[in-house]
């Protein structure tokens, strides 16, 4: 995990466990260390347990094991109604009897703010989202949409450091999705807001944060930068579960130079480049990005093994083309050219040789 | 696809207007709707409005007197009421001709029965010369003044004439007036006196014990709605089974079981007694009045308020909760400010169905009510299955009616009846 030893760190998981029924972690030994003002993604497919963490650090569940810190101080005793901290759900719980302007002044009221200080802070929280005329409206005669930026509103309206979105893009449309995957992570960096965002969405995560962690099985797989998480998965699990790839399986014939020699399960040789392998004999899936295979021969470097495929389908997708091919017996190895004018379009049952960098494709655990 | 261009009617593509074509479209399924509901239409009609109608007419209705007695009507017209002076031979001859044809057909007994509602004593007079006079020869025998008044002196009392002359319409107000603890005398309406006042302590002893029991059944009630809707399921399906439990018992089994348990020498006192809180001579008396019926009510009416504020309750998402609480609210206020409003159009649809269920019972005030504690209704059955007034019954229970429609309204203008949700 990236950094243990920071002193600095606002938000604390040191060695969380939590069981509901006592036989099962859904969370297991959880260490995770947020410097302020960042923007963590915790993505992972369903039951993996972000969203269990993002209770226990909003206060709804306890830490069956491990200490939670907030500022330093550990907040596993605190009521979550003490910890200050903002959060945003899944289906905006705005509550359906108060207007807006009332949603956003319920939790100034509770702080016992002062009236002409409220409708201020108020009126500021709702011209921030854009919604300034919409005070007087109840949720229910919101769009999706509009909900969801009220939510955010009410949730920053205290103004905590910290603040905690549930999959809150969840339920919108597409296009609506993206445009507020933007306004949220503006906001976040201009207020300077430290944010822990769970999602199950991985462009998503991609797009909006500084970091993301990867769940699995009640583990962070891994934590990385957007790009890192990407292009340097460190185990199968991240490589197949962000974006979109290629698994070849094999064996470490021998690793020289940083360089492994796979031989795959038909025979054929392959050069990648070794993550979690450290010596021949050991059981390997490669991982290769679809958007990394190149097959115009002028394009590969000299001397590096080739693989014969053939093309089983091609699909134009306007900006892409993506092609199946069948590779050392996986009929869903796919890959992705831009469409540029010099482009060769494939056909169906043309035979073709690719190839790819060694440091593009990656041996990893199998 | 039809040509909007054109002046006059847009026109179907066979060139009838469309507005026909598409009546015609929709009278079958309109028809086929109505077929369908038919069978309940025609059930309601027959033992819902038609029994409700009925009430409502006989609460008003007063043909009688002048069925059987019309030309005592007519020549009465000529009669002033405010005179000292008894009426003259023509209405006295018009009596006795009419009695002898009643006592004939019977009949002059329910007069007598009606006018004995309104001046008691009248009965008597008219049974009692109805037999007389049916062996009379009324062609000849005149004067009937005085005949009359020799066979009954019941016949020289203004009172009796004044009253015959009041209610000689076909409608009358008398059995509202009656409901009310009022009448209506020569002078137009007055009060009874107090030994006949009755109905507007019933009344008022009904509503304000209904109001007691509404308001027992919201407060012993939410708490159990509120487990039953958070509660894992399998939880919460047996304690739906708890609540529904009572539904699977008899009304009176269940009532006779509160007489076990609250009499004087029941249950709860021999416990209470053996612990010592309560000394043996002194043994609580829970039954056979207000706190009997109240309490045996609250316990038969409770499912009717748990399950409609369930069934609310349900619907709220416990993200209402955990986002109050995420705002800063304390448990409490998080409950106060954003769960609690939520549910009152449970306790609302609760609130009515108990109130009105409760404002209408009969069996369990009769059986545990004593005298104190009985209902408006045990003396509307009263009055239409033993003493047989049942005009007086039809006005109480008409009455009733237009309380429960008023307080239905008042409920509207104060919390809104779209705010009454059963789920």
């Amino acid at each position: 995990m990236a950094d243990a030893s920071n002193n600095d760190a606002f938000v604390e998981f040191e060695r969380v466990q939590k069981s509901y029924d006592g036989e099962n972690l859904v969370v297991k030994d959880l260490n995770l260390f947020m410097p302020r003002g960042e923007f963590l993604t915790m993505l992972g497919p369903s039951g993996s347990g972000k969203t269990t963490c993002l209770m226990m650090l909003a206060g709804f569940e306890t830490a069956t094991h491990g200490d939670i810190r907030l500022g330093g101080t550990s907040i596993n005793n605190i009521p979550p109604h003490k910890r200050g901290i903002g959060m945003v759900f899944q289906n905006y719980a705005l509550f359906p009897h108060m207007t807006i302007a009332e949603n956003l002044a319920f939790p100034l009221e509770v702080r016992k703010i002062g009236k002409s200080d409220r409708e201020a802070k108020v009126k500021r929280a709702l011209d921030m989202v854009e919604m300034g005329d919409f005070g007087g409206r109840r949720p229910s005669q919101l769009s999706g949409g509009q909900q969801q930026r009220i939510a955010l509103a009410r949730a920053l309206v205290f103004e905590p450091e910290l603040v905690l979105m549930d999959e809150p893009l969840g339920a919108l449309d597409k296009q609506l999705r993206e445009k507020m995957q933007f306004e949220i992570t503006h906001l976040a960096h201009r207020l300077g807001i430290t944010v822990v965002y769970v999602t199950h969405d991985q462009t998503e995560a991609l797009t909006m944060s500084d970091r993301v962690a990867v769940f699995e099985d009640g583990r962070i797989q891994q934590l990385a930068p957007p790009d890192k998480l990407y292009e340097e998965p460190q185990n199968s699990f991240v490589a197949q579960f962000i974006g979109e790839n290629n698994t070849l399986e094999g064996t470490v014939k021998e690793i020289s130079n940083g360089v492994a020699l796979v031989q795959l399960d038909g025979g054929e040789l392959i050069d990648c480049k070794p993550i979690n392998v450290t010596k021949p004999g050991e059981r390997t899936r490669v991982s290769i990005r679809p958007e990394r295979v190149e097959y115009n021969k002028d394009r590969l470097a000299e001397g590096v093994h080739t693989l014969k495929a053939e093309v089983l389908e091609f699909i134009y997708m306007g900006d892409i083309f993506r092609t199946r091919l069948r590779v050392a017996g996986n009929d869903e190895f796919i890959i992705k050219t831009r469409n540029a004018p010099d482009q060769v379009r494939l056909k169906p049952g043309q035979q073709i040789e690719i190839g790819w960098l060694p440091e593009d494709c990656r041996a990893l655990d199998a | 696809m039809s040509d909007t261009t054109q002046n006059g009617p847009v026109l179907a593509a066979d060139g009838t207007p469309l507005k026909r074509s598409l009546a015609k479209a929709l009278r079958l399924q309109k028809l086929r709707a109505l077929m369908l509901i038919a069978p309940l239409l025609l059930f309601i009609l027959v033992t819902f409005i038609l029994p409700v109608g009925d009430m409502l007419f006989r609460s008003v209705d007063n043909r009688i007197v002048q069925e059987v007695l019309p030309k005592t009507v007519d020549a009465l017209e000529s009669w002033d009421p405010d005179s000292s002076e008894l009426p003259d031979e023509a209405v006295f001859a018009a009596l006795a001709v009419d009695m002898k044809a009643a006592a004939e057909l019977k009949v002059h007994t329910r007069v007598a029965k009606r006018l004995n509602y309104e001046n008691p004593g009248m009965s008597s007079v008219f049974r009692k010369s109805g037999r007389k006079i049916g062996k009379w020869d009324v062609e000849n025998d005149g004067p009937y003044k005085e005949r009359l008044i020799e066979l009954d002196d019941g016949w020289a009392d203004l009172e009796l004439w004044r009253t015959i002359k009041t209610y000689s319409g076909t409608r009358t107000a008398g059995y509202f007036l009656n409901a009310v603890d009022l009448k209506l005398g020569a002078d137009g309406v007055e009060v009874r006196p107090e030994t006949e006042r009755i109905y507007n302590t019933m009344l008022i002893r009904t509503m304000r014990m209904s109001l007691i029991i509404t308001f027992s059944c919201i407060m012993l009630g939410y708490p159990v709605a509120w487990l039953l809707a958070n509660l894992p399921t399998r939880k919460a399906n047996l304690l739906m089974i708890l609540v529904l439990l009572p539904f699977w018992t008899s009304l009176l089994v269940r009532t006779s079981s509160w007489k076990i348990l609250l009499q004087q020498q029941g249950v709860i006192n021999d416990v209470l007694v053996w612990i010592g809180l309560v000394a043996d001579d002194n043994r609580l008396v829970l039954i056979n009045n207000e706190l009997g019926t109240i309490i045996a009510m609250t316990h038969i009416l409770l499912p009717f308020m748990i399950l409609p504020m369930y069934s609310v309750m349900q619907t709220i998402q416990p993200t209402y909760l955990r986002a109050a609480k995420s705002l800063g609210a304390t448990n409490w206020t998080a409950f106060w400010r954003v769960y609690f409003p939520q549910s009152v159009p449970g306790i609302g649809a609760g609130s009515i169905l108990v109130f009105i269920l409760a404002v209408g019972y009969y069996i369990t005030p009769a059986l545990v009510g004593g005298t104190k504690g009985t209902f408006i209704s045990n003396l509307i059955a009263y009055h239409i299955s033993t003493s047989g007034n049942w005009g007086l019954g039809a006005a109480l229970g008409s009455i009733l009616l237009a309380v429960v429609l008023l307080l239905y309204w008042v409920y509207d203008k104060i919390v809104g009846i779209d705010n009454v949700k059963l789920g």
